[in-house]
């Protein structure tokens, strides 16, 4: 159990709601959700779903939060919007299920072998790293998410496309060796931390 | 006026009337056969000019009865308007040529229709007298208001306004009711976000100030009798001193009474002081006055609680209500605002199966409430354990488990039931001679059919719930609030206003001897040949106003500003004794007998339809207008209410030779349409009774079919008649024309 987890049990008992309002991003709209089920009517996605986004904010209400922060659900959205969209109340579903996302990610209770879960870290440290995606890395690193020889076997297949995009200077096989970057790299280093500095604040200051 | 009969017939040639039909052969029926001292036709009888006409016989010739014979009696009444005479309509534009094929082979029997319409109306118009006024009418502007809630004082408040005396009644010591012993109320201004003051210190307050307005508190109602402008009512005081007060109109707000929790051990009322009603809550809350709400048992504030919604409320169980008390969630919503107001931290969890929070600012102040934290939960609860601190068990619906909560306090929303006084189909009236008052009736009504107001169901008062929600089965006599059916403050306070409306109007009728709804402004009332009066009771009995008592010798006795002029009581009488001046078995009757009725081989049969006046009628002239076509063998004659149909009316028919007979009446039962509640019940089980007759006469007892008939079924209504037509083809004419 990471030690902020720890301490976020310990800050909040048994008000997972209060929980949520001060460390989700929209998470204080969790409480307007009047259990219609439009969102989980409208969602493509919502039969294969464990649990749909109306039952996340019933699971939330009802303080369940190894539940609610250990699923797969909120990892399974595609941002298609149709729930903010269709919602009476006008909830930001879509955004409450990443920031929900977000934060079970921040305590390391998010799924680890949930592939959406796995991109989105691969992702988020190679446009980091250099403020610009490095497609070729990120491309290789996805082949390879799942082991050695499914790596090699699915960059085989790939190989006429990659060597199509190299061709028409789509993609360029020097990318290996550090590739190109931002202007100002540790500015953009400091950005985030600033970022995630508010990020913290804010959550210190609820009144939970 | 002399009392000479002379009826002038006058048809109209207006609206294709002309082109279609020979009026001059109808104008020579009208004066040979049918004997109508003055025959006028006219190319456009309703313009000022054919106005001018009838009204130069009237004040010239002595006309006093005026046969119109033109478009349907629901179109051009204010053209055919005339003071002092009866004026009588013949239908032969929706009834004839709207409703007929404008082609050669049609005309034939066309005209044949149109000739007995004006047959009927002549006829008609010989069985009539203008109507008068009784010798019973009376005015008196003053209010009797029954219940001191928000109701009663805001009706008495909304009465002495528009100037008339009050007098107001309330059981309790203190005006105020069920809202008095409220914190505050849910609000009924925008932004709907915070609970209000109840008003209810302003209204006893403006009631103070009103010297319009008396009150009698700690008073009940010990007997009413009378009719709508002279009601006697006698007040009792708790010391038993009583006085009596002349009122012309009665407002019962007698309110509700919470349900009684007791009956809900399961939820565990009555076993922990922590498990309380709304009701009881509300009390908690005024003691702690804004700040926090302290739990019974102890004394300790409270820091969780939970909103048991639809407790013994919406459930088929035994002993529970069946209905939703209507304003229960919004004051779960209100009270779970004063404790999150009094401190944000309290948990406030509002159990419930389907919230329900009605008026316009119903959905914000939901929303007020979610934005303030109070939780909302869907489930169900099966029960409230109580030894060591509470247990709250309940399925979560959403979530689809069982699970519990352990909060400082429960609170029960037991819902209403109303003050309705005594069920009369239960408690029989005295009898005569024998009257007393009963200590669990609101107004103890000297009425022979029973001392309160007629329930529907559930044991809220009978009022028709589509048409005249104010009017109940008691003419004068206006129920106001939750008695009538559940509801919120809001709801309460208009109710009471419109009821207010309401019995001005029945003074103000009273006093001029007019028929409150739907008959509004009827003079005629039901007399009585007491010497043919076999004292049967069914008139008694049947009348669904309660306006017939009886006398010492047991004769029916009319309450002519009771009456609501239905005529019930006259398709009851076995022997034919009452009638209407405007309105008779004769009047009906003799339209019936007097129609051209063809010979068996002439395979013209003749189907005579009875129609409602309030739905099928009109139902019947807007599917003329749609030129919705029916049989030509058809000849329609309105009547007040099905209710109002003798069986004799369907004999004679039969025995005349009619071949069909088709009845038309509004709905009947819990969900009535009726517009005299009772009176297409009474129609259909006296119909029902009528087999035996055909089966006397050797008749299929397909030839007489009773309906209920909305005024929207404009398709259906024809077809009933066609329908009818069909069937006389496959069973062949009756055998009874001569």
């Amino acid at each position: 159990m990471s030690n902020l987890n720890t301490q976020m049990i310990e800050k909040y008992r048994n008000s997972f709601l209060r929980e949520v309002e001060a460390n989700v991003e929209e998470g204080e709209w969790v409480k307007m959700c009047m259990q219609c089920g439009v969102c989980s009517g409208s969602c493509p996605f919502g039969p294969h779903w464990e649990h749909p986004p109306q039952e996340i904010f019933m699971m939330i209400r009802a303080g369940k939060r190894d539940d609610v922060l250990t699923s797969d659900s909120m990892w399974m959205c595609t941002s298609c919007y149709n729930c903010i969209v269709r919602c009476p109340r006008g909830l930001p579903i879509t955004h409450i299920m990443h920031g929900l996302a977000h934060y079970a990610h921040r305590l390391g209770l998010a799924p680890k072998e949930n592939p959406t879960h796995k991109f989105a870290i691969k992702f988020w440290d190679n446009l980091t790293r250099t403020g610009r995606v490095n497609e070729l890395k990120l491309g290789l690193a996805l082949y390879f998410m799942n082991g050695f020889s499914e790596g090699i076997k699915t960059s085989l297949k790939m190989k006429d496309i990659g060597l199509g995009m190299w061709k028409t200077k789509r993609l360029s096989p020097m990318e290996i060796v550090g590739g190109h970057k931002c202007k100002d790299v540790s500015g953009l280093h400091k950005i985030l931390a600033k970022a995630r500095e508010i990020e913290e604040s804010k959550a210190q200051k609820f009144s939970g | 006026m002399s009392d000479e009969m002379k009826i002038g017939a006058y048809i109209c040639k207006g609206c294709g009337i002309g082109d279609r039909l020979n009026t001059q052969q109808m104008a020579t029926i009208a004066e040979r056969e049918a004997k109508a001292n003055v025959v006028r036709e006219h190319d456009y009888l309703c313009n000022a000019d054919g106005v001018a006409m009838i009204q130069k016989d009237i004040d010239e010739e002595g006309v006093n009865r005026v046969a119109i014979i033109a478009c349907s009696r629901r179109a051009k009444t204010e053209a055919f308007n005339f003071d002092g005479v009866a004026v009588i309509r013949g239908n032969i534009r929706e009834g004839v040529i709207w409703v007929r094929p404008d082609t050669e082979e049609a005309q034939e029997t066309t005209q044949e229709m149109a000739e007995d319409y004006t047959r009927m109306a002549v006829f008609e118009a010989r069985y009539q007298t203008p109507p008068k006024p009784s010798g019973q009418a009376g005015r008196n502007p003053h209010l009797l208001v029954v219940g001191g809630g928000i109701s009663g004082m805001t009706a008495a408040i909304e009465a002495a306004k528009a100037g008339y005396q009050v007098t107001l009644v309330e059981k309790e010591a203190e005006l105020g009711g069920t809202a008095g012993k409220l914190f505050k109320r849910v609000p009924n201004a925008h932004p709907f976000k915070d609970p209000m003051d109840t008003g209810v210190e302003a209204l006893k307050a403006a009631i103070e100030a009103d010297d319009r307005i008396t009150v009698h508190t700690s008073s009940t109602i010990t007997k009413t009798s009378g009719a709508p402008g002279r009601f006697s009512v006698d007040i009792t005081r708790e010391s038993g001193e009583t006085i009596t007060e002349n009122v012309g109109a009665i407002i019962q707000a007698s309110g509700f009474k919470p349900y009684d929790a007791n009956n809900l051990p399961e939820l565990g009322y009555g076993k922990s002081p922590d498990v309380v009603t709304q009701i009881e809550l509300e009390a908690l809350a005024k003691a702690a006055n804004g700040g926090p709400i302290k739990r019974p048992s102890d004394g300790k504030e409270v820091e969780s609680v939970v909103f048991v919604q639809c407790a013994g409320q919406r459930s088929d169980k035994e002993g529970h209500l069946p209905y939703c008390s209507g304003f229960c969630c919004n004051a779960s919503i209100k009270q779970a605002m004063y404790f999150k107001d009094a401190n944000p931290n309290v948990d406030t969890v509002v159990l419930y199966t389907d919230l329900r929070t009605p008026g316009a600012g119903g959905e914000d102040f939901y929303r007020a409430g979610q934005e303030k934290g109070v939780i909302f939960t869907k489930g169900t609860v099966s029960e409230v354990e109580t030894g060591g601190g509470l247990k709250v068990k309940f399925k979560d619906l959403i979530l689809d488990e069982d699970t519990e909560a352990q909060p400082d306090l429960v609170v029960l929303a037991t819902g209403t039931v109303p003050n309705s006084g005594v069920d009369i189909e239960e408690v029989p009236q005295n009898e005569p001679g024998e009257w007393e008052s009963d200590p669990n009736s609101v107004l103890n009504l000297a009425y022979r059919q029973g001392k309160d107001l007629p329930l529907l169901k559930h044991g809220f008062n009978d009022s028709h719930f589509i048409c005249f929600p104010y009017e109940t089965r008691r003419t004068g006599i206006y129920t106001a609030g939750p008695v009538r059916r559940p509801m919120d403050i809001q709801q309460a306070i208009e109710d009471a206003t419109g009821a207010a409306l309401k019995s001005i109007q029945a003074i103000e009728n009273a006093a001029q001897g007019r028929a409150a709804h739907p008959r509004s402004g009827d003079l005629s009332y039901p007399s009585f040949r007491k010497e043919g009066c076999t004292q049967c009771k069914r008139c008694t009995v049947e009348c669904p106003f309660g306006a017939i008592d009886e006398d010492e010798e047991r004769y029916p006795q009319f309450n002519e500003s009771r009456c609501r002029r239905c005529g019930t009581c006259m398709g009851a009488c076995p022997v034919r004794v009452i009638s209407f001046e405007n309105y008779s078995v004769d009047s009906v009757g003799q339209q019936i007998k007097n129609i051209e009725i063809p010979d068996e081989f002439d395979e013209k049969p003749r189907i005579l339809v009875l129609a409602c006046e309030n739905d099928a009628y009109p139902a019947l002239d807007m599917a003329a207008m749609k030129g919705i076509e029916y049989s030509a063998f058809a000849r329609v004659i309105p009547v007040r209410c099905l209710g109002s149909v003798n069986t004799i009316w369907v004999t004679d028919a039969l025995n005349t030779g009619y071949d069909g007979v088709v009845l038309m009446g509004c709905q009947k039962g819990e969900n009535y349409q009726c517009h005299f509640v009772k009176g297409s019940e009474m129609a259909h089980y006296r119909m029902s009774k009528v087999d035996d007759t055909l089966e006397q006469l050797n008749l299929e007892k397909e030839r007489v079919e009773t309906y209920e008939v909305a005024i929207t079924d404009v398709e259906r209504a024809p077809k009933l008649i066609n329908d009818m037509a069909e069937t006389i083809e496959k069973i062949g004419m009756s055998p009874f024309k001569f």
